[in-house]
């Protein structure tokens, strides 16, 4: 009656009763989240941190097994990094720069990512999804202890919801059997084939694209070693599918996916002999391995109209699903959280109204539609849909192959970025001549200072970002606390802060939101202006 | 005399390569063709100089015949 849907990589949180089964009457909670998979448990760590209590219930008692998501772009490690959950993630993962591109058996080209100076995070880090997960939930622990109000339920699953003006009822199964519990919000983090969203008989739309991929992790033994670089075929000969993809990742275990098809048999391309046949022919006789992991999945791109429903949001895959192409699923997730969570903390503390919530939707559907775009792309590119886009996308892998130029064009996922949320009604008009990377909706690129960084020290809260700006410490606007954090170009040895927050400009003002997005810029302290822009930055204007 | 640009100088280059294959959606492969021949006699007449079309024709010509 309660079999586990996948196999566990840890158990992390066995199923134990709660004092919620044994009460007389629905127990009503603040926050319930669904699902304790990397956005659940974000989730969590956000509320948690705000000391809003949150339950967390799950139809696991812990990770699951497999890599999964494996790469975790920067914007993700700085948000885990505002949870305090980073640097591990850092430590664990594994960074590379150098990329080759393969066409049929030929390589194409080669190239370095170059990366960016200055920033605490690289642009990303291959790892494990386990471990993404267990680092977050060791920090969840952490919190927990020091009395963050926090609670996740193991083998607890919400086989019903009722949805009220104000509030959820849910029903919930355990081994013990089912109890009721009320929640004022739930946020559904239950995966791409979110059984809240069929509950409440909720659409799903917008399907551009479908292909399955046959995914394994593999050990290598004795002498076989590849280098720290991303491979990418186009159409190789050795598996027959539109791609393939190589990665390495932490514990000399590297990952391989094969796009295999939409219409494929999947018991049989499952059976090991097979997947086993699929490696030999990609990596040659010599290669020993052992397997760890293998999965078949398939994806589409889709996503809900709307993410909010009253009392009811969803978030990560639940809310929206893209291609792998460019890393962009647990990624987005991320951010989803890290925008809901500031916005859902004020309104629960009634600092905000209601409809800083409704910006939830319309920030994170702008991201999504942003990422769906990026995804169909870069699978536009790598399975062509007409004959005439197929000789195009040969044409510019062949020219690539001598020409810098064509390199650009070629789309193998172009890299998870978080998006700017332009035109959002929490931003106030732009009003410093500053670089375009750091207008009002943009996340604030980071910034060396000292042996810290820019990001770590704007934490959790509204902060005011003064360069060679006086102000006052600290301001506070309808109940809106805002936390002065002054800078100065005369200590910018790198140039890097002037460069990134001001460039022409000799000075600026900056009102950076929970998320460390921009609110509102502009070259001088207007007490007036400033108000102003905190009261819209959180639904009041 | 400027010679013919081999280096990435399109801003938005996936920008343009997604409204270049819209561009040819629906349409048959001869009509495709077709499209594609009008593209290039009218990026060839907005460059214009002589030498650096030479240039492109000898840059796409396959180096080898088999």
């Amino acid at each position: 009656m309660f079999d586990d849907r996948y196999t566990l990589a840890y158990k992390l949180y066995p199923y134990e009763r709660s004092a919620d089964q044994d009460a007389d009457t629905p127990v009503r909670h603040p926050v319930v989240v669904m699902g304790g998979g990397p956005i659940g448990i974000a989730t969590a760590l956000d509320l948690g941190l705000q000391g809003i209590p949150v339950v967390v219930l799950d139809d696991h008692e812990g990770v699951g097994m497999g890599s999964r998501a494996i790469c975790f772009a920067k914007r993700c490690l700085e948000i885990a990094d505002r949870y305090g959950c980073g640097e591990p993630m850092l430590d664990k993962g594994v960074v590379w720069n150098v990329g080759k591109v393969f066409h049929k058996d030929d390589k194409v080209f080669e190239f370095n990512l170059l990366p960016e100076e200055g920033h605490k995070y690289p642009a990303f880090i291959n790892m494990q999804q386990p471990y993404y997960e267990s680092f977050q939930i060791e920090r969840l622990r952490e919190i927990q202890a020091k009395g963050a109000p926090v609670e996740i339920r193991g083998k607890n699953r919400i086989d019903n919801v009722e949805v009220k003006d104000d509030h959820v009822v849910l029903t919930v199964s355990t081994p013990e059997g089912p109890y009721t519990i009320e929640a004022d919000w739930l946020v559904g983090c239950d995966g791409a084939s979110s059984p809240l969203r069929t509950m409440m008989d909720l659409e799903f739309t917008g399907k551009v694209f479908q292909d399955s991929f046959l995914i394994a992790d593999i050990k290598m033994k004795g002498d076989s070693q590849f280098p720290t670089e991303r491979w990418f075929w186009f159409e190789p000969t050795h598996g027959q599918g539109a791609s393939t993809l190589l990665h390495k990742q932490p514990d000399d275990v590297w990952r391989v996916d094969f796009q295999i098809g939409w219409d494929v048999d999947r018991k049989e391309e499952m059976k090991e002999e097979n997947i086993r046949a699929r490696l030999d022919a990609f990596l040659g006789k010599d290669v020993d391995y052992d397997m760890v992991w293998s999965s078949i999945y398939t994806f589409q791109c889709k996503r809900m109209e709307n993410f909010r429903h009253g009392c009811v949001f969803f978030a990560g895959d639940a809310a929206h699903q893209v291609s792998p192409f460019g890393a962009r699923g647990a990624n987005s997730g991320m951010q989803d959280i890290d925008n809901l969570g500031w916005k859902l903390g004020l309104v629960i503390n009634g600092k905000a109204p209601d409809s800083l919530l409704d910006t939830y939707n319309t920030e994170r559907v702008h991201g999504a539609d942003e990422n769906i775009m990026n995804s169909t792309r870069s699978t536009d590119f790598i399975t062509p849909k007409s004959p005439m886009s197929r000789l195009l996308r040969d044409s510019v892998l062949a020219l690539s192959e001598h020409y810098e130029f064509a390199r650009p064009m070629v789309n193998s996922g172009r890299l998870s970025v978080p998006c700017c949320y332009d035109g959002s009604s929490l931003n106030s008009a732009d009003a410093l001549d500053a670089p375009a990377r750091t207008r009002p909706g943009s996340p604030c690129p980071d910034v060396p200072l000292g042996d810290e960084f820019l990001l770590s020290k704007l934490g959790n809260d509204f902060i005011l970002l003064t360069i060679d700006v006086d102000a006052p410490d600290e301001i506070e606007e309808a109940g809106i606390t805002v936390k002065r954090l002054a800078l100065s170009t005369k200590d910018d040895p790198t140039l890097l802060l002037k460069e990134r927050y001001l460039g022409e400009a000799e000075t600026g003002v900056y009102l950076i939101r929970p998320d460390q997005h921009v609110a509102a810029r502009r070259p001088n302290f207007d007490e007036n202006q400033i108000r102003a822009a905190i009261r819209r930055a959180t639904g009041k204007e | 005399m400027s010679d013919l640009i081999l280096t990435p100088n399109i801003n938005g280059v996936d920008d343009f390569y997604a409204e270049l294959i819209a561009t040819h959606e629906g349409l048959s492969d001869a009509d495709s063709q077709a499209l594609n021949a009008r593209l290039i006699l009218v990026l060839a007449n907005h460059i214009g100089d002589r030498a650096i079309l030479t240039q492109a024709l000898t840059a796409v010509t396959p180096k080898e015949e088999n």
